[in-house]
């Protein structure tokens, strides 16, 4: 690997580094082909850490950091000063297929900046994913940015050859996006979600290959004055519209060569692990927005408690709740009480009685459910009334700044 | 009950060793206490079992259970085979829903050794490196990972890399066995060492750059890292040297983001960005043609895109479904049998196809290969809508006072609804659009026919076409429908 194509490389990595997504997950099981290259194993596998904790899927880097539009937010924005660089396709080609020949990748994760137009854009991130595809017989994951304002038809080429397509909402409200990216227009990113995922949908039932791990987004949180209520609704529209498979909340972090409209302070990580928290009680525990916006403090998530023991700190009067008895969607709002601990006791429980013992060997967060659960030896003692309950189980303020 | 005894097993994962061991055991009615599970030639307390003088039945296990045993018997722990022993016995003996009493204290065991194995088999795939070692005399490229597995999992973490990478050759080397592939079979040896894999590799320097630019250092959270990526792993991880560096200058580095004034920005040229949105639509039909004729067909197998064809401002605009055999060959629209068909039709109408637009909602054949036969397969929906965008813009530049939809996929082309032909022939506004609607039947209709039925539906299409004709000839009202 030549010096000028490492430089590239390095500008270009960081240059993409903003965006959360990393997840190789969903695309079905495949193999490679005699003289292919590349499988998917269906659940998406990390193959490094970076000393952020975020885990390393992906090849993920942007085609050129070269940008015509002006997103205050990001780093890459056309009045910006950062280093620029551009690859060629063949040069992406030639990483991804090298890198994953070593095992350091699960695929490709590409977008870019804006050049020329949106649509000679999409093109060429298009002619890389079909290179990978037909030159190589790459079956490895295929992760595309799709450009909003490029057109149609090109959104619909890019399904036939990435297994998961993305565009990010990026800000909640027009308002924001108006003030923060003028170029950007809300409609258009909205139509393009709608248009992916009916396509999506459709090539589902009529069983073709068309994106096949779906479409996810990305918001930006801490960059404007949206309120997590806010977020958490515009998700659950998202899931339920377009029919979304992950929502991405990217923290937002300082770059270099800021804008000056926007907070120049530690990104808020722990409001954005609070929002992930709600967004999964919406997917997995059939928590409705109406019940995680009645978690919040004025529109805002507790940074001290967990969204679920919050809720459940408001809604004492259901609990506490039999372990041994209660249906599976009550024990699902038990605090500390994951899906795969519940799914256990449900199905322990059909041939023994359990105790508060064989529960603790079933989750890791007993300490949060013992004041809202009974079990056969064990009842809290009006644990649910006191008042100083949500001071005894408050996290102390977590480490998430700087060592 | 029978004496102690002694079980030896070969070192490693020795699955098939205990299956048949615990079968004896358990037909035997020895008690798990009594036993002592050697590995090797280790030396035991107990004295080794006599050969055993027929194999025992086998135990019939429920599911849960027997799924259990292949990943616990990977485990290192030398127990594994006296829990499992343990397990099977109170199975056996009337508990046979145990396996799935999770907060049973030995399930509960079994259930984290499980685990442990499958996320050190998950870690294998995910942290072994290759180093490129050369090419084969053939020229096939070889390669070579070290790697050291927590448990004896070798055996079952290969085949994946099998599945993965079967274009060149490649070995993996552990301390406990070797795993080889040459690009047709998946073979085992003996333990590796560290120094048969080559010390570098070109691309080392290059991913390592990638590993330190993806990293954000305002996000630093380095117990996180730890958590799924232990220390253990990092030494035979290229990338990981670049850590103690990244951690040091983080602190730095976010400060000076913080604390700097923005600058000015060098270049800011406003408005371009906007109208090279505005320059990228097709301008005229022979731009948007230019697109369709480049893109990919949706699905894989037509020669060409077929256009549509004719003068633009043509007074009618004819849709079909979409090309067909003939069609696909020649790059013409309505050019096969079906195609004659109309042109007969429209012939006896009193309509000049020269001077009419021919098109498909569709613009490439699919068909299903039926020994050197191309059998025409119907487009569905979700291909139709993937098209629309084409046919809405062609239509845009041609600009007909009508538009004539011949079949249901062109109505649903058109009109974005499945409507019965029987339902809807006849003058439609096609969901409010600029220009007039008529519909009837696709021409292969007819060919589809018995004979005797086709002569009096041939004479109702073309009587359609007349009426149509008819349509297109009245004048434009004045104001345009809003």
């Amino acid at each position: 690997m030549d010096d000028a194509l490492t430089k590239k490389l390095t500008i270009l990595a960081d240059a993409a580094k903003y965006d959360a997504s990393c997840a190789s997950s969903g695309a079905p099981k495949r193999k490679a082909e005699a003289g292919g290259l590349g499988s998917t194993t269906g659940a998406g596998i990390c193959h490094a850490y970076t000393p952020d904790g975020r885990c390393v899927s992906l090849l993920k880097i942007l085609l050129t950091n070269y940008c015509l539009f002006d997103c205050a937010y990001c780093v890459n924005r056309r009045s910006s000063n950062v280093r620029r660089a551009k690859f060629s396709v063949d040069e992406v080609v030639t990483l991804t297929v090298e890198f994953y020949k070593r095992n350091y990748i699960e695929g490709l994760f590409l977008s870019s900046g804006i050049i020329r137009s949106p649509d000679h854009t999409m093109e060429q991130l298009i002619r890389v994913a079909k290179a990978l595809r037909q030159r190589h017989g790459f079956r490895g994951y295929i992760h595309l940015k799709t450009i909003p304002e490029a057109s149609p038809w090109l959104i619909e080429q890019a399904g036939l050859y990435a297994d998961r397509l993305s565009i990010n909402l990026e800000l909640p409200t027009e308002a924001s996006l108006e003030r923060l990216a003028p170029e950007k227009d809300g409609a258009a990113i909205q139509t393009a979600m709608g248009q992916m995922g009916e396509r999506i949908l459709q090539a589902k039932e009529e069983r073709r290959r068309f994106a096949p791990a779906g479409q996810s987004t990305q918001v930006i949180v801490g960059a404007d004055a949206s309120t997590d209520e806010s977020l958490i609704r515009t998700s659950a529209r998202l899931y339920d519209h377009y029919g979304l498979k992950r929502i991405y909340y990217s923290a937002f972090s300082p770059i270099p060569d800021a804008a000056s409209i926007l907070p120049s302070k530690s990104p808020p990580l722990q409001r954005e692990h609070r929002l992930y928290q709600a967004d999964w009680l919406m997917r997995y525990y059939a928590f409705s927005p109406d019940d995680v916006a009645g978690a919040t403090e004025s529109g805002m998530l507790a940074l001290d408690v967990d969204p679920k023991l919050a809720w459940a700190l408001r809604n004492r009067d259901r609990f506490p709740v039999d372990v041994n008895r209660a249906d599976r969607e009550m024990l699902l709002r038990v605090p500390g009480l994951g899906v795969r601990a519940v799914d256990k006791i449900v199905a322990a429980r059909r041939h023994a009685t359990l105790r508060l013992d064989d529960v603790a060997r079933l989750t890791s967060g007993l300490k949060r459910a013992r004041p809202f659960l009974v079990a056969a030896d064990y009842a809290p003692t009006r644990l649910t009334d006191r008042l100083d309950l949500r001071a005894r189980l408050a996290e102390p303020p977590r480490q998430l700044s700087l060592f | 009950m029978s004496a102690a005894r002694t079980i030896r097993l070969r070192p490693g994962a020795d699955l098939e060793g205990f299956r048949e061991a615990v079968r004896r055991l358990v037909h035997d009615g020895v008690a798990p206490e009594a036993v002592a599970w050697v590995e090797g030639d280790a030396p035991s307390l107990f004295p080794d079992e006599p050969p055993p003088g027929g194999a025992a039945p086998a135990l019939a296990l429920p599911r849960a259970v027997a799924a259990l045993v292949p990943p616990v018997v990977m485990h290192r722990d030398p127990e594994r085979y006296g829990l499992l022993h343990r397990l099977v016995g109170r199975v056996a003996g009337g508990e046979r829903h145990l396996a799935e009493v999770a907060s049973d204290p030995l399930v509960h065991r079994l259930a984290l050794m499980r685990k442990a194995v499958g996320r050190d088999l998950h870690k294998m795939h995910a942290f072994l490196r290759f180093r490129r070692a050369g090419a084969t005399t053939s020229g096939r490229e070889r390669f070579a990972a070290w790697f050291e597995p927590e448990h004896h999992i070798l055996a079952e973490a290969a085949p994946f890399f099998a599945a993965r990478f079967p274009s060149f050759d490649w070995s993996i080397l552990t301390p406990d066995g070797s795993a080889h592939w040459d690009g047709a079979r998946l073979r085992f040896g003996p333990p590796g060492r560290r120094e048969d894999v080559p010390e570098h590799d070109a691309f080392e320097a290059g991913w390592t750059g990638y590993y330190a630019s993806t990293f954000n250092p305002a996000r630093t959270n380095l117990a996180a890292m730890r958590a799924e990526m232990p220390k253990k792993y990092w030494h035979n991880l290229p990338e990981t040297a670049a850590i103690p560096g990244l951690v040091r200058e983080a602190g730095m580095r976010v400060g000076r983001m913080i604390e700097r004034a923005p600058e000015a920005p060098v270049k800011r040229v406003p408005a371009r960005a906007l109208a090279a949105m505005v320059a990228q639509e097709p301008a005229s039909l022979d731009a948007l043609n230019a697109i369709i004729r480049a893109s990919e067909p949706l699905v894989p197998g037509a020669t060409q895109a077929v256009l549509g064809e004719g003068p633009l401002g043509a007074r009618i605009a004819f849709v079909g479904e979409q090309p067909g055999d003939q069609e696909d060959l020649q790059g013409r629209p309505f050019v096969g049998p079906a195609g004659r068909l109309l042109s007969a039709a429209l012939r006896e109408a009193g309509i000049d196809r020269e001077q009419s637009y021919l098109t498909n909602a569709v613009k490439h054949f699919k068909f299903e290969a039926r020994g050197k036969r191309r059998i025409h397969q119907k487009p569905t929906a979700g291909e139709v809508a993937h098209y629309r965008w084409w046919l809405d813009r062609e239509l845009a530049f041609v600009a007909p006072r009508l538009v004539v939809a011949l079949g249901a996929t062109a109505v649903l082309a058109l009109t974005r609804r499945q409507v019965p032909i029987t339902r809807a022939r006849g003058p439609s506004d096609l969901g409010g659009k600029p220009y007039r609607g008529f519909v009837t039947v696709h021409p292969s209709y007819l060919l589809r026919l018995p004979d005797e039925a086709r002569g009096d539906a041939y004479a109702g299409f073309v009587d359609d076409l007349r009426r149509a004709a008819a349509l297109a000839a009245e004048p434009v009202p004045s104001a345009a429908p809003v």
